[in-house]
């Protein structure tokens, strides 16, 4: 990656900078709050808004809006929460595994939509508070709380069946990738595909405005064009990418909190 | 353009590195939606899953015991069908002994009726006849005598004579109307 410079024509341009981490370091709006802090707070009263008023007056034989927060939380609940933590120990974990999910998504989802137009996730610290103060501390706490702390801990790094060697690689495998890695990987896994995501939307779009505006020659015009057009699709194979994201973020979660409450592997 | 390189990654924050603003904000954030969730929607929700479920189980339930209910008063209507049938076919039973019975008693006292009859006939026939035959006797007795005493012209007053010849004519007479019997 380097400066770009176009000299087609003759005429004197200005060089293309390629967007890079610094476009993401917006300026703060006033004070020192910036564009993705209010985006955070507005996703809050967003989700809250919307559940506490849809759960408001609910029926047996649901409305139209109704069914949808009904769809949504069925699909927290069910989809995930019970699907991962089994149907024994999961509702207790219902409101973090809705709260996750609903939260990742709208945050998400907002990289897309105009005006907002930011991934809030796409600064780490986001995601870091999600997944190593909220989940990583959860599923072990939960863990200790149900095997005791040399239960729990046999129980996280000595998985049973494998032959007596093999344990000599695996439980520090296994004790590396359960309190190390996976809050880690969580954070991270999020953080940069919201990263790359509007990065490449940015390099398209911004592209696509040096092409029409700056850059001389006869084709740079109409290829603008085709930047663009790769900028609209990269928007929509980001909605994929946010509520898959999402998905995954609330699914490993609840991933991890089955697995220091399962009884045995 | 190499120093311009450096200059712009120098100038660019690490993306990798996050501001301790942002975490505790964020965990702030998330844990107030996790506490309004927590506290109002989901016991909604899960209010609601309850109260659908009971209803549904509440429906099933209601129908098996209307499946049973109607079970059961089947099962006693048949029975009562039953009883009836069976209690019909003892009145029928019970009737026809009824009816035989009449039947050989009203025969019995016939018969008894028509044997009674028969023996009055018999006794006022035989009555009648014992008076007939007296009466023809005497008066056979006397008509012979006249008649005899007409043709042979003597007097056949004298009482021992009469009653002999009266005598053994009527027992040759009798003899002669036995041997004609």
């Amino acid at each position: 990656m380097g400066a770009l410079v176009v000299t087609e024509g003759g005429s004197a341009l200005t060089a293309f900078t390629p967007p890079g981490a610094g476009d993401f370091d917006l300026p703060p709006i006033f004070g020192g709050v910036t564009k993705p802090m209010i985006l955070v707070v507005l996703s809050v009263i967003i989700i809250a808004a919307y559940f506490l008023i849809s759960s408001r007056k609910l029926k047996i034989v649901p409305s139209k809006g109704q069914f949808a927060a009904e769809y949504i939380y069925d699909f927290a609940r069910n989809g995930i929460a019970r699907e991962q933590i089994g149907s024994k120990d999961f509702k207790p974990y219902i409101p973090l595994v809705l709260s996750l999910f609903s939260f990742v998504l709208v945050n998400n989802v907002f990289g897309i939509i105009p005006i907002l137009q930011f991934p809030t996730l796409a600064h780490i610290g986001y995601p870091i508070a999600l997944s190593l103060l909220v989940v990583y501390p959860v599923y072990h706490f939960v863990g200790f709380k149900r095997h005791g702390f040399v239960g729990y801990l046999k129980h996280a790094t000595v998985p049973p069946g494998a032959p007596l060697a093999i344990y000599f690689l695996l439980t520090p495998i296994e004790f590396l990738q359960k309190f190390v890695l996976n809050p880690i990987t969580l954070a991270i896994r999020v953080f940069a595909a919201m990263f790359a995501g509007h990065l490449i939307i940015l390099v398209f779009t911004i592209g696509g405005e040096y092409l029409l505006t700056q850059a001389g020659g006869v084709i740079s015009k109409p290829v603008s064009v085709v930047s663009f057009l790769f900028a609209i699709l990269m928007i929509f194979v980001e909605a994929l990418i946010q509520v898959v994201q999402a998905y995954v973020f609330a699914v490993l979660s609840a991933n991890y909190i089955g697995a220091a409450l399962a009884e045995d592997h | 353009m190499k120093t311009q390189i450096l200059l712009a990654a120098e100038q660019a924050p690490n993306p990798v590195l996050p501001h301790p603003s942002e975490i505790i904000l964020g965990l702030v954030a998330f844990l107030i939606l996790l506490f309004l969730l927590w506290k109002f929607a989901v016991p909604r929700f899960e209010k609601l899953y309850e109260e659908r479920t009971a209803k549904i189980e509440g429906g099933i339930e209601k129908a098996e015991k209307a499946e049973a209910e109607a079970e059961e008063a089947l099962a006693r209507y048949k029975a009562q069908l039953a009883d009836a049938y069976s209690e019909a076919a003892k009145i029928r039973d019970d009737a026809r002994l009824e009816a035989e019975r009449i039947k050989e008693e009203l025969r019995a006292e016939a018969q008894d009726e028509a044997a009674r009859i028969i023996a009055q006939g018999h006794a006022a026939l035989q009555a009648q006849k014992a008076q007939i035959v007296a009466e023809l006797r005497a008066e056979l007795g006397r008509n012979s005598v006249e008649l005899a005493s007409r043709i042979v012209g003597e007097s056949l007053e004298d009482d021992a004579r009469r009653r002999g010849t009266v005598d053994r004519f009527l027992a040759e007479l009798g003899s002669g109307n036995g041997a004609g019997k």
